[in-house]
């Protein structure tokens, strides 16, 4: 019983396997890479180990303090290099090695070619509750 | 309405389902309607007779839902052959009820949502709070551990180990939403040791309530952790110990010591003592020593580590540590608090931000970045 987030890079993560861009699939590619998504999702629901999934959209704008009468907003401290959270879906399961083994068939989500993209999902635990016993 | 006095009717009222007929997942649902209705009907009419009123609508809730099972159609004709439900057997026979919710075909959180939803008479919803999941999948994790135990015999004697282990998962999930866990799974436990005569049972339900007594101590007010050191004694409820030792020793004088039972030892010692000063470190490294004969777990080893360095000081803690995998949880923690005491103050401040680092939940990360900023601020930093 433990939670962890599966986050989808857009950019930030080492290229994936099959490592075609979306807008050269075809509509059924993308039809299917889509179904495969809310399969996954169901059927995690069926077996209680899903909490919540969402996508993101790409623009994220890093926001900083810059002091009295000035505009807090900049374009981000690496605009070239910072990663990119496409989306993410948060899990609730028994072990670390079934939330690796479900991290897994995620990244088999069909691409190019119906082909397996192998993407690199990037996997974090959840900081537990503050349990009862501590001491 | 007593909402406390329902729930514990729920697995006997259950039970009597089952035993009439019905199978588990068909009368689980039946009991959950009768409790709906139960609290909508009793405020303004309470029943003389409250677990022959439940079993009463809980049947003809069963009955219904069979009816209207065009499916089920012969056994609907089986039912109709049933005589006309009577008054409530006296005895409670839930026993086979918690071995059936921690079944051990079940996965651990299976078994958890399905004891404290059969056994324990809470909703989906209140389970899906506590654990922060969303209501549908809690369903379907309830719905699918039901069907993994329907082919169970409900007659066969299960695994006492089990259940206790489901139990204490129950207690250590700390709580959130509005069902306590920790106080549902003494509730729970409390039952168990009702229906049961087992030292194991009275263990557990010994090291729940003793753990359970030092929580209105354990964090202050802005939620930070206090150590046990630090902890303010005159908010430990002596009422909860004093309760927690007496079943503790009645269960230790039948001789059949095992991990609950020592576990609780160790938690009747701290809280015997009216100061930290006064611990008794010296007898806890003795009920370590015999809890690490029994489990041979590391973790238990670590924590023997922390008493050795309490009973024969910091160094003989150390000593004990280092025998031990770093990779452990907590060992950095362990080892920082041990270089503080032997005076090493700048490992100490390192080993605890290290530890903060590792820590698996928030309170524990904070508490210990505190502990590396303290000792940081000291050296001048």
């Amino acid at each position: 019983m433990a939670k962890y987030l599966l986050l989808k890079h857009y950019r930030g993560a080492p290229a994936s396997v099959n490592d075609v861009p979306m807008d050269q699939w075809t509509p059924e590619e993308i039809s299917a890479h889509v179904q495969y998504m809310r399969d996954f999702a169901t059927r995690l629901e069926g077996t209680g180990e899903f909490v919540d999934s969402q996508a993101l959209a790409p623009g994220g704008t890093f926001v900083r303090y810059d002091g009295e009468g000035r505009p807090p907003v900049t374009d981000g401290p690496f605009a070239e290099t910072k990663d990119v959270i496409a989306g993410w879906m948060v899990i609730d399961v028994d072990s670390y090695e079934r939330a690796v083994e479900l991290a897994g068939e995620l990244s088999a989500a069909p691409g190019k070619g119906g082909e397996p993209i192998h993407e690199w999902l990037e996997l974090r635990p959840f900081m537990g509750a503050h349990g009862t016993v501590t001491e | 309405m007593n909402e406390a006095l329902l729930r514990s009717l729920t697995p006997s009222v259950l039970t009597i389902l089952v035993r009439r007929g019905a199978d588990f997942a068909a009368a689980e649902d039946a009991v959950q309607d009768a409790l709906v209705e139960a609290v909508r009907v009793w405020p303004a009419d309470p029943p003389r007779d409250a677990k022959g009123w439940l079993v009463t609508v809980a049947w003809r809730k069963f009955l219904d839902a069979t009816r209207s099972d065009t499916a089920r159609r012969r056994r609907e004709d089986l039912v109709d052959e049933q005589p006309p439900p009577g008054p409530a057997p006296a005895v409670d026979d839930t026993l086979q009820l918690y071995f059936l919710c921690a079944h051990p075909s079940l996965t651990p959180s299976s078994a958890v949502a399905l004891t404290l939803r059969a056994v324990g008479g809470l909703t989906t919803r209140q389970i899906a709070q506590a654990y922060l999941v969303p209501e549908t999948t809690m369903a379907q994790r309830i719905s699918r551990a039901k069907r993994t135990v329907s082919g169970v015999r409900f007659d066969q004697p299960g695994d006492v180990a089990t259940v206790l282990r489901v139990l204490y998962l129950v207690f250590n999930e700390g709580y959130s939403g509005d069902v306590d866990l920790a106080a549902e799974a003494i509730r729970l436990a409390r039952q168990l040791a009702a229906s049961i005569d087992h030292p194991e049972v009275a263990g557990l339900l010994a090291l729940m309530l003793l753990h359970h007594a030092r929580r209105a101590a354990r964090t202050a007010p802005d939620g930070s952790l206090v150590p046990l050191a630090e902890q303010d004694r005159a908010r430990w409820d002596t009422k909860s110990i004093a309760e927690g030792v007496e079943i503790l020793q009645a269960a230790l004088a039948r001789d059949r010591l095992a991990e609950f039972q020592a576990q609780a030892a160790i938690a009747a010692l701290h809280a015997d003592a009216l100061t930290a000063e006064e611990t008794d470190w010296v007898q806890i490294v003795e009920w370590y020593d015999e809890l690490v004969r029994l489990t041979g777990s590391a973790v238990v080893r670590l924590n023997r580590a922390v008493a050795v360095g309490e009973a024969d000081g910091p160094r003989a803690g150390l000593a004990a540590l280092t025998a031990l995998d770093d990779s452990l949880p907590r060992h950095t923690a362990v080892a920082a608090y041990l270089h503080e005491r032997d005076g090493d103050l700048t490992t100490a401040a390192r080993l605890y931000a290290e530890a903060a680092h590792k820590a698996p939940n928030l309170a524990e990360r904070d508490h210990l970045t505190r502990q590396a900023a303290r000792l940081n601020a000291r050296r001048g930093h």
